[in-house]
Order: structure tokens, then sequence, then C-alpha cells
């Protein structure tokens, strides 16, 4: 392929969008009619999810039957079928989307893919039984700018996301994908392209929300022989995958973001350090540095311009604190992955000694289109102090999980019960987990605040990489916090002592809470020990561990007396609290319940009622899954 | 400069000064524990991760530790405010929780900077004692031993040992609770390429890295009525041992020490320092047998010649410059060279048979441990050292033996093994054995007598010093290096073809043996080493003979039984050769 120039960039990019235009108007205007080719279309597209998430439910076999019938029916020539990024809405994947009518087919499986090309791409006739049906209305919803989960987002970083192929170069550039770092290589001075990402008032979305104005500012001001570009891709907090979604669904969007702050800091080479348990993102930036090599839009003379910068890419294996900047400096050097302190910052002293400018891939994914869009554009939405979208990884108790993207500012409350559907299964809210293991748990009290990096920290919580774990009334708030401890405990580097060994005793205390074994004194020794945790480690994993236990303190505080001094736990998760016990006015005396105890603690006469010996009950909970009369209780 | 202020007093100091050291300069002394700067060599450790030295700094909101925290213009410290003190005592706690804590019978008990950092921090419960501990692995190789259950994750042997010595062996394994510092792959460091050097027990704050004690086998040989047991005492031992005694570094207790050893039940006691000269013998004919080839036009010799008495820098090169095994002399150590000779030489004379004799040798040193172990020191499995004992064992030795050392009178070596010149005395310092090798080559190389016998170049605490010595219009190009770091750097340059020099002195510990591992510990004060320097210089300059060509001992030793340097019977006593350690 010929390497391009900036004019043969823009004839290419008007060629691609002609044929990404029936995509385009078929997003924003919805046809209310299904088309196929019999009633009248002359091309369509299949768009089917080709992330992790969906992949783990056959959707490459979904691709492959799609394509094998649209063979086998004479049609290949007028029917695209395309593998896309990730849609978001994983609860309800795999994906499948038709254009031009935008029809939004959910939990679709390979044996679905004949019903598709026969009824809707040839016969024009929806499949009524795959689509969407809103819980509410219960009527079905045949494209997803009618759905409560896409009609609060607004897509920045996740732009082309389940609406490109992520793997086609030119898809990408028909999206103004390299018109960026285009511009400001022809037309921008290196300090125009900072001042405008710091009009932007873009922060860093791996967490600690650093403006990455400043921090490219630093990296810019520095003299040094070489500079590098680092993308973080290491991604580790436990449930969140934008990144992953990112790099799978729109990798030449943090290539072409790398590229600019190589040239706008005046770096010439690029290294994303990515986990090695994300294959399919590595394979994807593969598949992406190698287009943009050949196009001539990475590697040297970009554009026929004298600016050079090339992309490498560095695995890590997974160590969680090797997403803290020091650390994973350290792990692409081939050191052991440990923070250090700073000074002296990555900026003036990091990879190989070079001056390095670390960013996150949500924060690289949003540069393009600030070029683009400019600064005021992106700098219109969101609240004062935190500009954009974030980018939320739902989990939980939630009716719709997924990945989703909100302007900053948008409430805890619009989350969990529009975009979210509430909690699952009708049960009571009793919190929100925001920031993974280094933040902490929302309240009720707490939902109608507009989220931002301030807000979230006021409330006892962070912004965090955007990992959001909604809670019901089930959820026991001290396993909870056992459950994060658990995790910051393994993933500690174990370098510093309040990390290393502070959280491990952290942990203890908390596992003998919930062994029914604490005491009121262990809740002063928790917050104690936890607050000298927090003011002494090196970095930010010991900073934030003890978040998740102060934060349950302050909020669930009768939980935790609950479970000192009545040693109970009302949501009823710690085993060794509970009590079993039989209903006398229920038990009909089968004996079943005593026939199932694996601890011979029942005893009791036929047709008489039963008795649990609580010395011998090892709280299993076979005799209550055994009992036909719904008899045994337990509290 | 920069100004701050520090609890109550306003400081001014150079940019880039930590708040420890600002706070050192108006007599506050913040706690420490991970934090070492030997300053003037290159020991120096600064993790910051023991976070026990935290202050609090206005406008921050977390405590910053200050060993690592620089100051800036307008700073205020609180170096012991409430926050401080609760923060650090739990620190200590939590350091404590996974200790085994039995300081009674520890080896470091009453020299452990944990014990004296908790006592400090007036520790009087351990809250968080009920916990788990993490289980670590406990290893005794013939030198070291290893129990890692005390290590307290300090990282201080692993900087010694990476950046310092660039050996390798020791480096964090596994992470968070049960993190540990071992080989790689948690092996043994016998099946590394350790080179028992110490300087990992040297820094080593905590019992986890100590020697290991022969004091058992010593006793049980010393109260054998059969064996007759010899000391030879090195050096640096004798500039040291008074500190274990209260004595002011640098000070010298020879003569106690004599006494004492014989107070403890050693039928002889002699002096490595003969040892010394010996190898002065040797080596100073090696160097000018290899000169005057070299100035003879041939290309084959090996130049520089390398000294060859440190026994970790033997396994250093061993290890890693197996193809360069030609260029280090061939003479053994001092301690070495002694037993060889008192097993035949001196057993003969007595009438003694060599199984009686038990030869320990008293070293700054633990290599020397390993050394004693070498196949090559053998004679037909019968070891020519028996076995090496550092100062602090002496020291526990003595005070094990009931002897009030403070109050001992001044004895005397016994003859003819304890005879010494200057030139031996200063071997115990980088730049010692250089300077007592010229001392005889200059004489042997010019037939003249040296103008001054000190050689000012060659000393000093650097780790590569350079000088060029004129032999009579011959300029001699030598170097002097301490630390294997240094000796790496030196190797590596030969190894390309870039080394110029002559005459090459290595010593693997910094400062040389009055820095060696088995030293009383100097806790990080470079003023210990400087202060046995001037020891050892003024011990020196204080000998009536100052080159070892003039021991009257050494002398006969030649006329009666070994000929003259180089000789047949010289090289099978007295030398030694080399083979390929490397790891594959």
């Amino acid at each position: 392929m010929k390497p391009l120039n900036f004019e043969s960039l823009k004839k290419l990019r008007q060629k691609a969008q002609a044929t990404l235009n029936v995509r385009e108007l078929s997003h924003t205007a919805v046809s209310e009619k299904c088309c196929g080719l019999e009633t009248g279309s002359d091309h369509i597209q299949i768009l089917c999810c080709g992330g992790t998430g969906c992949k783990a439910s056959q959707s490459k076999k979904i691709v492959e039957n799609l394509k094998e019938c649209v063979k086998a029916h004479g049609v290949a020539d007028k029917v695209d079928v395309i593998t896309t990024g990730c849609f978001g809405f994983c609860e309800k994947g795999p994906i499948v989307n038709v254009i031009p009518d935008n029809t939004f087919y959910t939990q679709v499986k390979p044996e679905d893919a004949e019903e598709i090309i026969k009824e809707h791409v040839i016969g024009g006739r929806r499949v009524e039984r795959l689509l969407y049906v809103d819980p509410k209305t219960e009527h079905t919803v045949s494209d997803s700018k009618h759905m409560d989960f896409y009609r609060k987002q607004m897509r920045i970083a996740l732009r082309n996301c389940g609406f490109i192929d992520p793997e086609n170069i030119n898809e990408y550039i028909a999206r103004d994908g390299y018109a960026g770092l285009a511009d400001v290589i022809k037309n921008q001075t290196p300090e125009q392209v900072i001042e405008t990402v710091t009009k932007s008032g873009l922060r860093g979305r791996g967490g600690a929300g650093f403006p990455a104005g400043k921090k490219w500012e630093h990296g810019r001001a520095v003299h040094a022989e070489h500079k590098y570009v680092v993308c973080n891709a290491d991604e580790g907090d436990p449930g969140a995958f934008m990144d992953r979604s990112i790099m799978e669904g729109d990798p030449h969007s943090v290539l072409e973001a790398m590229a600019i702050c190589g040239y706008a800091i005046g770096a010439n080479h690029g290294l994303i350090y990515i986990r090695a348990e994300y294959p399919l993102a590595v394979s994807r930036l593969r598949v992406a540095i190698k287009q943009a090599n050949e196009l001539g839009l990475l590697g040297n003379n970009i554009l026929g311009s004298d600016f050079s910068f090339d992309i490498d890419i560095r695995y890590g294996a997974g160590a969680f604190v090797c997403g803290e900047a020091t650390a994973l400096v350290h792990s692409m050097e081939g050191k052991r992955g440990e923070p250090r302190m700073k000074p002296p910052h990555l900026t003036d002293h990091g990879y190989m000694g070079y001056p390095t400018n670390v960013n996150n891939v949500e924060t690289l994914a949003n540069v393009p289109i600030i070029i683009t869009k400019g600064a005021d554009w992106f700098a219109s939405i969101g609240t004062e102090k935190s500009k954009g979208t974030k980018v939320f990884a739902l989990a939980g108790k939630i009716n719709n999980v997924g990945l989703i993207e909100v302007p900053m500012g948008t409430t805890l409350r619009e989350i969990i019960y529009e975009i979210g559907g509430g909690v699952k299964d009708g049960k009571k809210f009793k919190a929100v987990q925001t920031g993974g293991p280094s933040g902490g748990c929302l309240t009720e009290k707490h939902l109608d605040i507009p989220i931002d990096y301030e807000s979230l920290e006021a409330a006892g919580s962070m912004m965090g990489s955007g990992g959001m774990i909604v809670m019901d009334e089930d959820d026991c708030m001290v396993s909870v916090a056992k459950f994060y401890l658990d995790f910051t405990v393994n993933e500690s580097c174990g370098k510093c002592t309040p990390c290393r060994i502070g959280n491990k005793r952290l942990l203890e205390i908390l596992t003998r809470i919930t062994e029914g074994k604490g005491t009121p004194q262990d809740l002063e020794t928790l917050k104690r020990l936890s607050e000298v945790i927090k003011e002494t480690s090196l970095c930010g994993l010991g900073q934030s561990s003890p978040n998740p236990v102060l934060s349950t303190l302050n909020n669930f505080y009768d939980e935790y007396v609950e479970h000192v001094k009545n040693h109970k736990c009302r949501a009823k998760q710690c085993k060794a609290l509970l009590t079993y016990a039989v209903r006398p006015d229920k038990c009909k005396g089968c004996g079943a319940c005593k026939r199932g105890c694996p601890a011979d603690a029942i005893i009791g006469d036929v047709r008489k009622p039963h008795v649990i010996d609580p010395s011998k009950c090892i709280r299993c909970g076979m005799c209550k899954s055994h009992c036909r009369f719904d008899a045994i209780q337990v509290f | 400069m920069i100004t701050l202020t520090i609890d109550r007093h306003v400081v001014v100091v150079p940019a880039n000064t930590t708040i420890l050291e600002a706070a050192k300069t108006v007599n506050v002394e913040i706690p420490t524990l991970c934090h070492i700067d030997l300053e003037g060599t290159c020991v120096k450790s600064n993790p910051a991760s023991c976070r026990l030295c935290v202050v609090e700094v206005d406008g921050r909101n977390n405590l910053m530790p200050a060993c690592a925290t620089q100051c800036r213009q307008g700073m205020v410290v609180h170096t012991s405010s409430p926050r401080v003190l609760r923060a650090r005592k739990t620190v200590a706690e939590l350091i404590l929780s996974d200790h085994p804590n039995d300081c009674l019978t520890c080896p470091k008990c009453s020299d452990c900077e944990l014990q004296r950092l908790v006592r400090r921090l007036n520790c009087r419960v351990m809250p968080y004692n009920d916990g788990e501990h993490a289980h670590r692995k406990v290893e005794i190789t013939p030198a070291i031993k290893r129990d890692m259950d005390k290590c307290i994750y300090c990282r201080r042997c692993e900087s010694v040992c990476n950046e310092v010595q660039t050996v390798g062996a020791l480096g964090a394994v596994g992470r968070g609770f049960t993190t540990t510092i071992a080989p790689s792959f948690n092996k043994m460091l016998n099946e590394t390429n350790c080179t028992y050097c110490g300087q990992c027990v040297a820094v080593c704050p905590v019992g986890a890295l100590t020697e290991r004690d022969y004091a058992e086998e010593l006793i049980a040989d010393i109260t054998h009525p059969d064996k007759i047991v010899i000391a030879q005492t090195a050096p640096a031992v004798r500039y040291a041992l008074g500190e274990e005694f209260g004595f002011k570094p640098g000070t010298s207790v020879t003569g106690k020490m004599v006494t004492a050893l014989k107070d403890m039940g050693f039928d002889y006691v002699f002096d490595t320092d003969f040892g010394a000269d010996m190898t002065i013998m040797e080596e100073g004919a090696e160097i000018l047998d290899r000169l005057q080839k070299f100035l003879a036009g041939d290309k084959n010799v090996k130049l520089p010649i390398m000294t060859s008495c440190c026994p970790a820098w033997v396994n250093f090169y061993e290890h890693e410059y197996p193809d360069l095994l030609d260029y280090p002399s061939t003479a053994k150590s001092p301690a070495q060279m002694f037993g060889a000779v008192a097993k035949t030489y001196w057993a003969e004379k007595m009438g003694i048979p060599r199984d009686k004799i038990v030869v320990v040798s008293i070293m700054p040193c633990l290599a020397k441990k390993y050394e004693c172990n070498r196949d090559e020191f053998k004679v037909d499995g019968n070891p020519d050292v028996d076995y090496s004992i550092s100062t602090r064992e002496l020291a526990a030795l003595i005070r094990r033996s009931n002897i009030n050392f403070d109050s001992l009178p001044d004895g005397d070596f016994d003859k003819p093994l304890g005879e010494s010149t200057g030139a031996a005395a200063i071997f115990g310092i980088t730049g010692g054995v250089m300077e007592a090798a010229l001392r005889t080559v200059y004489e042997k190389f010019t037939g003249n007598t040296l103008p001054r016998i000190e050689f000012d170049q060659v000393r000093g605490l650097d780790g590569i010093r350079e000088a060029t010595i004129d032999l009579n219009g011959f300029e001699l190009r030598v170097c002097v290096v301490n630390t294997l770091g240094n000796a790496r750097v030196i190797m590596d340059k030969l190894r390309k073809g870039e080394l110029n020099y002559h005459v090459v002195e290595v010593m693997a510990c910094p400062g040389g043996c009055i820095g060696g591992a088995g030293q009383p510990y100097h806790h990080g004060n470079i003023e210990t080493l400087k202060a046995r320097q001037r020891a050892v210089y003024a011990e020196d300059a204080g000998k009536q003979l100052r080159k070892s060509h003039e021991n009257p001992d050494i002398q006969k030793l030649y006329k009666e039984f070994l000929g003259a340097p180089l000789s047949e019977k010289a090289h099978h006593l007295l030398h030694t050769s080399y083979c390929d350690k490397s790891i594959k």
C-alpha cells in the first residue's frame, strides 16, 4: 500500500464515507419499516458484536452462520456481514444490528442466523422474538435509540465501538479518523495542541483525574534525546472493561491519540502496556498498528511530514499494581512491577530514564475527537470541573449490565434506574460501589449527586476507572469490604509496610467479624488502622485500599455493630452468624430434613416437630432445601 | 538555597536535600529503618518502603517519608505531631506483627535496628500479633545464614547485592504479604552466583541475614585434649574488635586481642599479617615476572595482573568472567598461605602431625568461611585453614569466655608466624595490597630504596582510583577498586580490550576489609569506617619494618623452606588455580 499524504488521506476519507454513509444515516434516522431486499433495499449491512463478552457467547459462530446463509441464499453481493466492537449492552448480548433499518436484535444464537437472513434480510420482516422487550411497557423496541439503556448515554470515547469494523482502517478514517492527527501536523504547533487539550478540560480517566493538558505541557517542557508516550492499558479493577472495549472496538482512536500526544510533547516512540489476558484487544491493536504503518499514519514521516512516531506493544502479566504508572514503567523495563516514590515524575524520568507521558486508554480515546470538534465543544459537556463523558462498567444486582457512557454530571439515580433499569428482581437498592477496590460504597442518600471527580470523592468514594457495582438488600456490607480487601491483599506488591502487612491485618479483622468472632473494639481498630494505611502507604494502591472499609464503616455502621454485638448478619451472607431453626407450627415431622442433614444436627420423632441442635449445625442449608413445608427458618 | 521550617527550627539547605537530611542539621533525628547511606561509598538504599520516617507536611493530605521527600521552599514540616507519632507506632506494630520477636535468642539481639527503633517508639503492646505470619525460607550456607522469617523487607540487601555488588543473587520474590527476598524463583543461595561477600549481612538491620556461626566447633576443638589449635588474626580485625566492647571505632586492640585468644585456650596465636607479607613476596614476584616479560616484548603476557586475596572477588570472576581467569595473580590469599605454611613448615618445625593442628582464621570477612571449604585448599580432605570466624563471632566468644576485655593486658603474637611489617598491616584497607606490593616491586624493579614509603596516590575510599607510578622511567599504571560493581566496570573494559593498567587491586567490600561483612556492624555510619582506616595507616606508620621483603621471619622461611618466591615449593603451597563457575 502506498503511504498517504494529506491530500490522499482526504480522498480516502471521502471514498470511505460513501460506503459508511448508509450506516451513519440509519443511526440518526430510525426507519419505522423494516427493510429487506424483497421490499426494495438494494444493500444491507449486518453488524455483529465481536467484543470479548459476545464472543464468549458464540458471536463468532453467529457471524460465520450469517455469512454462510447469505451465500446459500445467493445474496452475498448485496449483504455485508461485519464484525464490530462492543455495543455496550452486554446483558442482552450477543447483539446483531441490521442496517439500514437499524434493527437491534438481542441475545442472538448461532442458529438464529438463518431466520435473520430469510425473514429480515430477504423478506423484510423483523424477527420479533429477537427484539428487545422494554420491561416497563412490555412492548418490543426495534432500535437502540428508543431503549432506556441508550437514551441517556452520550458516546464520545465509545463513539466507534459497535459501529465500525475495528479491523478496517477505512471505516475509522471515514469517521474523521486520523483527521485530527493530520490537522495538528499540518496546521498546528505542539503548543496549540496542548492548549486545545488543556482548554477542553480533559482529565485522566484512569482514576486520579489529573488534567491531561497539564501533563502534556510538562512533557513538552522537558528536554531529552528521546521521549515516550505510553498508553496505560493495564485495566485492573475487577469488573471494569471499558479500556478493553475501546481497544477491541476502536483501536485506531488510541493510536491516533498517542501520535497526537507524541507530536505535542515531542516524542517519537509510543508504547502500549497491555495485560496479556486481553488477547483480542492485543490482536486488534496489532492489526491496527500494521494498517496505520502501511498507510503512513504511523512510522517515519507521517503523511509525508517531518514527524515520525512508532508504536509498539508491551505485555503485562496482570498485576493490579502495574496500573500505577511508576510500577508500569518498571514492568515495561523488565523489572519487578513495583511503584516508587515520586518525584522524579515520569514526565522527567520514565521508561529507560527518558521522559515518559503515561495516559489511560479512555483518556486517549477522547483526544482525536477533541482535536476535530474543538475544545469548546468538549468543554460544553459535563460539570464545572469535570468535562466530557465517563464510561462506566455497570454490574452487580442491576437489570442492564453493560458498558455505558454518560456526560459528567449525570446522577447515580439516572444511571441505576434509567440506564441500568433498576435493581434486579425488584429487590431493594442498598449501595453502589464506584471506583473499584480503591473506591467506596455510596448509599440511597448519594443517588442524586451529579457525578464528577470531586463529588464522588466528597461522598467518600472515587471515580476510579469506572467500575460501578450495584448491591441490594441481600449484600452484606462487611462481606463487601472483605471482598475488596481480599483483592488488594492479593494484589499488593509488598513493597511498603502499611500496604503489605496493614491490609492483611484489616482483612483478618474483617474475616473475624464475618465469622462472628469480632468485638466492638475491632471496629475502632479497623478505623484507626485504615486511616494509618491511607496516610502512610507509598502508592495509590495502599493509599486507597482501606476506602471500602472506611466507606462501609461510615455508611453502614449499624451493620458492623450488628455483626459484633448481636452476632447477626441482616443480609444473611455471613454463614457463621446464621441460626437455622424448625418452625414447630409448620413442621409436619416428615423427617426429610433429618435425613438430609450431613451433621446429624436434627432430632425429632416422626410426625412430631423436629428440632435443630445449634451446636451441631454447620449452617449448610441442606435442611432448608429438603423441607417441603417451608418449616426451616433462617435468622 | 531553600528555607523551610522543621518543628520549631527554621532550616536553610541546598536544593535536593531531603527532609531527613535537613532535619539532621538541626539535631532532629527522624527514625529510619529501610534507609541506609554509607556516604562516600556506593552503599545507599532508599526505597522509602518501611514508612517509619513519615512526617507531616502542611498542605499535603498524606504523611510523607522524610528519607525520600525533597525540601521545598516554605515547607512546614512536623516530625513528631500526634498524627505522626500515631502512624509511626502503628507501622512499627505492623512490622512486629509479622516478625518472630524472638529477640532473646536472636543473633542480632542488642545490635538490631528494629529492636532499637521499637524501644525508641515506646511500643508497649503488639496489637496485631494474633494474625498470620508469612512463613519464609531458612538457609544455612558455609558463610551466610538466611532466616527470612525475620526479614522486615527493607530491601537493603537487595540494593547492595544488585546495585553495589551487581551480583544480583537476591531480589524480591512473590508479592503482597508473602513477599520474600531470595534468589530468583526462591532458589537457594548456593544455587546462584552469590560470591558470599556478605555485604547483605553487613547492612541487614535485623537478624534475617547473619554469618554462619562456628563457635560450637571452635569450643569443641579448643577443649579437645589432642588438638593443637592455632589462631591467625586478619589485619583488619584488630581495629574494629574494640567496638564490640565499647571502644571508639578505630581503637587498635591488638594486644588485648592476643591475650584474650590465649585466655580462651588457643595454643598459639599467630598473625595473618605474616601471611600478608608472604603474599607480597609471591604476588610481587609475579608482578615483576609479568612486567619483565611484557618489557621483553612478550605479546602473550596477561596484563593487568590482578590481586587475588579477596575470596569474594575470586568467586566473582570465577562466576562472571571465566574467560579472563588468566589475569588474576595465582597467589593464594594471606589466610590460606598462612594455613599452608602452618600445616607444613611450622608443623614440621614443631613436630606436630598435620591432622592434629586446627588452624582457625579470625577474619573481617564471611567469604573466607566459604574459602576454607574450597577443595583447592585441602590436602587429602584436610583443610589448610579449618574454619574461619568473624570479628563479631570472636567478640561473642570472648564475652562467653568470662574475659573482661577492657582491662586485659597486651599480649604478643607467637613466633615465628607472628612477625609482620607495615606493608601487611595495610592489607585490611582498599589500596593497601597495592601499596604493599608497590613498596616491594619498586625496590626490586629499580634496585633503589624507596624515597618515600607512602603511596598516597592509591589511598582513599573512592570506588575506582587510578595512579601512575614512576619506576625509574617506566610508568607503571595501577588501579585500585573496591566493591564488585566497580570491579565489573573494570572487567567489562578488560573483556573489550579497553583496559590500560599493569596492576589492579580489587576488594569486594566498601573500603576494603575494614568494611568487611564480618566486622562489627557500621549501621550506615561512614565515620566508623573512616576511623578504622585512620587506625590502619597509623599502625603502618608506627612500624619499624614497613616492607614485606624486610620481614626477617619471612626471609628465614624462604631460606629454610621455600627457596625463592615462585619456586616449585612456593608454587605448590602458596599458589592456586581458578575454575569456570559460571551458571549456565
